[in-house]
Parts: structure tokens; sequence; C-alpha cells
């Protein structure tokens, strides 16, 4: 596991060499290191300063303008609760409480302790007509209430149980 | 050719090279609000107070617009004025309003533009969030709940001193002008300048008080206080009192500070006459040496971190002499503790200074002796007015009198330090009398308000070519060119701040560039009205070199060190950890700190990162990196086992490791 951190860290050698270091592709070199470490950690923000001649408040500045960037490590399952208008008509408020109760998540602690499960809230998927939905890492749940949350929930524990 | 003209409220305004129509509009002399447009920085148009009607353009931001001829224009219908008062209110609903308690209060401009506007009620709920001060800065006390979000400290730092120390983050309803990572202000690259402190329209970033200390110093019977007036001071506190910028109040501060109880009332010009004849020396000696040229000028603070941070390597070339401040703060320890018989702990050396950065000086750890400093408080002019006024002093109406001697005794060559050119010509004024007997004394190429400005300088036979910047982008400039060789200096001059002290992140606020140039006029009219401008005149400095000081006790007393440093406090990170408990141990430590990046750091991380796995090392060697280990010059710098390896190469590094694993004897 750790030396994979240091596969990635080379990883983001190659990626400041690709863009030449040139502080114009800030956002592409952001988005090619998030695909290495799932996050953006703070040193290697830093390190992206160093390299591309800005400073780092710059770099932080663009990473937390964007949603698509995330400065903390996320659970295995990143659960995104849509809350755009037609979801929220039609009640996501009431999953997304059953969901903050069951993994003990807020809006403040967005990720579990144990690293599995990150719980967010997006504007609008675009998939107005299954509201309410819930979309756990690629896969998409529509038409949710309080119940098929619980067993869509218990599923994904009962399968890191076996797998574990 | 007929001239351009606009109409602007029923007047005829000829256009001449105004920046935009907010400048022609200004000309015509309306007042048209604005948060953040300042002449110096870019336009940004986003505080929209400065919204006018354009005959057949409709609303649009003045700022942001060119002057046409032609243009028929309306600062005050009724639309706009509705607008104005809807934005002023939209503010206020979301500031922390607790305005009686501000440091910013009476000098407020939303405060004075509400005011202007007649904003009598808010007509929004409350929605201002009260966050944390940032209070980790000894120079700038940041209250995030007080921000507008006009991002002019942003601009200001990133544009005029290059060094981008805040930033908008987050987006929409979240965004927010804030450090990198959240951090304090303390613990970050801000070089303390305090620019963004003048910029600042509203409370969000004041200057760090000291105020209440240095009464509490005066209170105490047990304590001898002292005062130290930085030039700049006399020339700009006036402001606060109703004079014109420039006005020489020497007197009447001296009158006051004796008056509030301090016990003795000396001038920071006496230490800056030091400066110049040690400089000088250091100057004339490295010169004829040809050695550690360019010299830099190491009086501004502001100045000595931006060199620690971003320009290790050329840090030798800083000259070793303190700050006049400084110089004045242990030589009147080392006297004053001696003549008065009193320990240091009972003499308080207080420094009245233009400049937000030398608090921060003050408390560098190369300015103490066994923990206790050598200027105690450094209060800004804006702080001494404030004490004045808390005082009830009427500055006016006060008596004139002296410093006391012989720590109130200075030259010309003192004086202009304030001024962005200053140090030069007086350093010059030392040098021309050490090469040639009877050399001129007038060195009027270095002043003005020019950012940059470069002269060759004859004396006798000898050339010698300056350069004197102000602005920390200048000077990036500058030694930008310079290290690539396109430029070359004898002397370089440096001062954060645009046109020098009397331009301070501690001084009276004034938009634009003439207040700065009367208070730089007022300083050279000091050095005229002086018995002497030649620092080695000085004839108490004189008598302390002859009486006080052996050349290693000058050493001691008037000369410093710099050291590399860190950007921002940071813990090493681990690379790449060892996964075997058992066996060998490789413990590497790579510095990836700006000097060590330039000059091959990554490469270096990475053939090593290639060797480790070709010889199946992987699980053994643990890799760190951290930003700087502060041994800038010898970058590339590895730690390798404990063993610090300089100038590091591959293969250095590789016959290293060798080495330790015992890999070189099996070979």
């Amino acid at each position: 596991m750790s030396n994979d951190f240091s596969v990635k860290f080379e990883r983001v050698c190659d990626v400041l060499d690709k863009y030449e270091n040139n502080p114009n592709k800030l956002i592409a070199i952001l988005q090619e290191i998030q695909e290495e470490y799932a996050y953006l950690p703070e040193d290697i923000m830093t390190y992206v300063a160093t390299a591309l001649g800005i400073s780092p408040g710059q770099v932080f500045g663009v990473a937390t303008f964007y949603s698509h960037f995330t400065l903390e490590p996320k659970g295995k399952y990143v659960i995104k609760v849509c809350d755009g208008t037609a979801c929220h008509v039609k009640k996501s408020e009431e999953i997304l409480k059953v969901l903050e109760k069951e993994l003990g998540l807020s809006s403040k602690v967005k990720t579990s302790p144990d690293s599995l499960f990150t719980l967010e809230t997006v504007a609008c998927l675009g998939a107005c007509g299954l509201a309410p939905v819930v979309v756990v890492n690629e896969d998409v749940h529509g038409a949710m209430n309080k119940d098929k949350t619980l067993a869509m929930l218990a599923k994904i524990r009962e399968e890191e149980k076996t797998h574990a | 050719m007929k001239a351009r003209t606009a109409v602007i409220d029923n007047a005829v305004v000829v256009i001449e090279d105004e920046k935009n129509l907010l400048e022609l509009i200004r000309k015509a002399n309306i007042e048209l609000p604005t948060f953040c447009y300042h002449s110096e920085i870019s336009v940004y148009g986003a505080c929209r107070m400065c919204m006018v009607e354009c005959e057949g353009r409709g609303i649009i931001p003045a700022c942001s617009t060119k002057a046409e001829d032609g243009m028929v224009i309306r600062t005050n219908t009724k639309r706009i004025r509705e607008m104005r008062k809807m934005i002023i209110e939209l503010m206020l609903a979301s500031h922390d309003t607790s305005c009686t308690t501000c440091p910013k209060s009476g000098d407020c401009r939303l405060q004075s533009i509400a005011k202007q506007l007649g904003v009598d009620a808010v007509r929004f709920k409350q929605m201002g969030k009260v966050e944390p001060i940032d209070a980790t800065s000894d120079a700038i006390l940041r209250d995030p709940s007080k921000c507008i979000l006009c991002g002019d400290c942003v601009r200001v730092c990133n544009e005029i001193q290059s060094v981008g120390a805040l930033d908008f983050a987050y987006r929409g309803a979240q965004a927010k002008v804030v450090t990198c990572f959240n951090k304090g202000m303390g613990e970050i690259e801000c070089v303390n300048c305090g620019q963004c402190v003048k910029v600042c329209p509203v409370g969000a970033l004041t200057i760090k008080r000291q105020i209440n200390e240095v009464w509490d110093a005066i209170y105490d019977k047990s304590k001898t206080v002292v005062v130290q007036i930085a030039p700049a001071v006399r020339v700009s506190i006036g402001e606060h009192f109703g004079y014109e910028p420039g006005t020489t109040t020497v007197g009447k501060i001296v009158t006051a500070l004796r008056r509030m109880g301090f016990d003795k009332v000396y001038d920071t010009c006496f230490g800056a006459d030091f400066t110049v004849v040690e400089e000088g020396k250091e100057f004339l000696e490295r010169f004829k040496k040809g050695e550690k040229l360019p010299q830099f000028t190491s009086c501004c603070p502001a100045w000595v971190k931006f060199a620690e941070q971003y320009y290790p390597e050329m840090l030798n070339n800083l000259s070793t002499c303190k700050s006049p401040q400084a110089m004045f703060g242990s030589l009147c320890k080392d006297k004053l503790t001696r003549e008065l018989g009193i320990s240091r702990k009972d003499l308080v050396v207080v420094s009245i200074m233009p400049c937000t950065a030398k608090k921060f000086e003050a408390k560098r750890e190369e300015f103490k002796v066994d923990g206790s400093p050598d200027v105690d408080y450094v209060l800004t002019t804006n702080e001494l007015a404030l004490m004045m006024q808390e005082s009830g002093i009427e500055f006016s109406k006060l008596e004139l009198s002296s410093f006391d001697m012989p720590f109130g005794f200075y030259t010309g060559g003192a004086v202009i330090f304030g001024s962005s050119g200053g140090v030069s010509e007086a350093v010059l004024r030392y040098a021309a009398a050490s090469l040639q007997k009877g050399a001129p004394q007038e060195f009027k190429q270095f002043r003005g308000n020019d950012g940059t400005k470069v002269a060759e300088i004859e004396i006798g036979n000898v050339s010698l070519r300056l350069a004197v910047v102000s602005g920390l982008s200048n000077a990036k400039k500058l030694i930008d060119r310079v290290r690539q060789g396109k430029e070359h200096y004898d002397l370089i001059e440096v001062m954060a701040c645009r046109g020098g002290c009397i331009n301070g992140g501690g001084q009276p606020i004034t938009e634009g560039k003439a207040a700065v140039s009367e208070r730089s006029k007022g300083l050279y009219d000091n050095d005229k009205m002086l018995a002497f401008h030649m620092s080695a005149e000085n004839p108490y400095l004189q008598q302390i070199y002859h009486e006080d000081l052996t050349p290693e006790k000058a050493h001691e007393l008037l000369h410093t060190g710099y050291e590399n440093r860190r950007r921002i406090t940071q813990d090493d990170f681990v690379l790449s950890a060892a996964t075997e408990t058992a066996g060998s141990k490789l413990s590497l430590n790579i510095c990836f700190g700006t000097s060590c990046f330039i000059r091959g750091a990554q490469t270096l991380y990475t053939q090593l990162m290639d060797y480790i796995r070709d010889k199946g090392l992987e699980s053994q060697t643990e890799f760190t990196a951290s930003f700087c280990g502060k041994q800038c010059k010898m970058g590339p710098v590895m730690v390798i086992n404990g063993k610090t390896l300089d100038h590091c190469t591959t293969e250095l590094a590789v016959s290293e490791i060798e080495q330790v694993l015992g890999l070189a004897v099996s070979q």
C-alpha cells in the first residue's frame, strides 16, 4: 500500500513533466493527480505549486473551487444523494437523513472512520425521471425510499463481510 | 484635432489619458464610491459600486469601461441610487457589524459609503457567520467575518508583491478569501509587508496592535521605557491630525511621547547612521575583492523574509548589517543597561515604525539575547496616532521639543532611509567620501516614484552600477534578470513597499502616489536642513565607535545572518514506507524545496526509485520528502540513513546506499 504511494508520486512527476510545469495547465494537472490518489493531498498540492512557480494558495483556490476536486480521502463507497428540484420534491431529504443516521455522518463529517463510506449531496444528476436518485460509486439507484435505502446499505455491508 | 469629450451629469469633460471611465468621472469631481478599485492594481469589477448609466448602453461598471468620445453618463439616477444602496445593505447583512469594537471603526469604507449613500436600514436578515480571528501572525490580524470579498488583498499580494499568500477559495455563497489550506497568516509565506492591510476597505485585515503592552510598560514603575522613531513616521503621522502629507511634525511627536510617559525619546535615524557606515564598509570591501556582488540591502524585513523563502542561494549576497531598528535596539540595550546600571528586562525599547513587518523582525531569534529581545514592542505610525488620541493629546497645539542624546542625533544620510533610494544614496555618500575626497554628495538619480531605478555612478576612476527597486514583484523581476546574467549590479536596494517605508503597511492610508511623493519630498527637505549629510560625520556615532565598540563588538551588535526559510510550516511526508520490519533498513529523505527542485531533485528521485525497484529493495526502504531542509545552497540535498549528501547526484546516492547495505563489498 505504501509503496503504492511512491508509484503515485512518480506519476505526479510524470504529469508535471507532461505539462512542462505550465501553470496554465493547473486544472488538468490536478485532475490527473486526483486520478492517482483519489483526492488531493496538501503535500502534493504544495509540491505542484513549487513545480509550477505559483503560490500554494492559488492551487488551493482552484482545488476548492471545483466540486470535482476533493481534499479529503474518500471512502470505498461514495454515496451521492441527489437534492435537485425533482428529487427534493420527492423527499430526497428523508433518504439523506436515513443515511446520515445509519452511517453516523453529517454535512461536516462526510466520510466514515473506517473509510468505507462517503456521503455527499449533489445538485442535480440529470436523472429527474428516476427521482429521488441515489448513486453509489457508478451504480444508479432510482425511485428510492427509506426502506430501499436501508436494504441497499445492508447489501453493501453483507458484501463487505463476505469479502473480508 | 477636436478634443474627445464625454458628458457626465450634464457637464462636459475632456477625455485625456484616463485609464477608464471611473477615473474620468472622478476627474469631474464626482466621488463615485468603490471598494475594489485601486489605480495600482488590476481592475476587478466585483463591488459594482461604480455602476453608471450610459446613454444607449444602459448600466455599466465605470472601472472596467473605457471612456469614449461622445458618451453621455449619469452617475446618480434613481435606479443606480437604489442599486447601490441595495448592494450596501446586502453586504451589511452578511457582515459582522460589531462596528464599535472593530479596529477599523472610523476608517472603514463600508461604514463611510453606507453613510455617504444614506443607508439607514438593512432590509435583509442578518446572515453573517462569526468566524474565528486568525492571530498567528506577528504583524497582521485577519478577521474573516469582516471580509466583503473585494479581492483587493489578493491582487495586491499577488501583483505588487508576487507572494500570493491570500487567494479566493470555494465558490458561490461559500466563496472566501483564505490562506493556503486555511493555515494561519503566521504559518505561511506572508512576508508581513502589510500592503493588504492598506488596501482592505474593512476590518478583515488590520495591524496586530501592541498598544496595550506599551501602556503597561509605561505604567510599570520598575521599567525604563525608551522609544525610537523611524524616519518615515515624522512626515506622515500629521495626516491623522489634519496636516498635509509630507509635513514634518517631529518636534510635536517628541513632545507627545514625553507627555505620554516615555522616559527617553530617541531616533531610529541614529541606528540608520550606523547602518550606513557598516553597510558602506562592507560594500567597499566586497567591491574591492569582487566577491558577493551584487550586495543587497537588508534594512527591509519583508524583503529579507522574501529572500529567505525564494532566493536562498542569494542570501550570501545580502548585507549582513542589521536594520536600523535592530542596530538601534542592540546598541541601546548594550549601552544604556551599562550606563543606567539596570538589567535588560527593565529596559524596554519601543519602536515607532511605518511598517508592519518590523513587528516580525523584532521577534526574530537573531535579535534576542538569551531570549530577551533588543526591541520589545513595535508600534506602527497608525498605532501611535491612536495612542495620542487615547491620551487626549491635541496634536496641533503641541509645543516643539528635541530628541534626547546621544541616540537622538542623526545626519541627513539617515533621514532619507524612509524613501526608496535613500539607503543607496546614503551608502553612496559614504562610499564616495571614502573613495575620493570632495566627491559629490547628492545622487538624485535614485529619487522619485519609479518602482525600478537604475544608474551608473562614476566616483574618481571607479564606476559603480546600482539598482533601486521597491515592490517585491519589481524585485523579483530584477533578480531574475540578474540570475540569468542579463544585468549586472554592484549594489541593489530592495524595499518591499512601493516607494519605500513612507508607503509602509503601518502608514496612514492614501489612495494614489501623490501623498507618497509628498512624504518623500518631506524627508529630502529634512536632509537639506540638517548640518551633516554623511552618516560617518555623526559625532555621537564617532564617539561610540571610539569608546564602546571594538571591531568584534561592532560585529556582534551590528551584524546578523540569514537562513533559508520554509514557505509553509509542514511536516515531512512519506513517499514510500518500508513494509519489512526485520532486515537492513534503508531510510532516504529527499528535499523538495524550491531550490532543490530547481537543482533537479525530481530527476534524482525518479532515478533512485528505478534503482531501488531494480535491486528489489522496495520492502526495506523508507523514502520521505521534506519541504526544505534549509540547506538550499547545497541542493539537491538527500539524507541517507542519517548522512547528509549535498549536491547529490544519482551516482553519489547509489554509492552511499551500496555502502550502507554492504553491497559494495560483495561486488
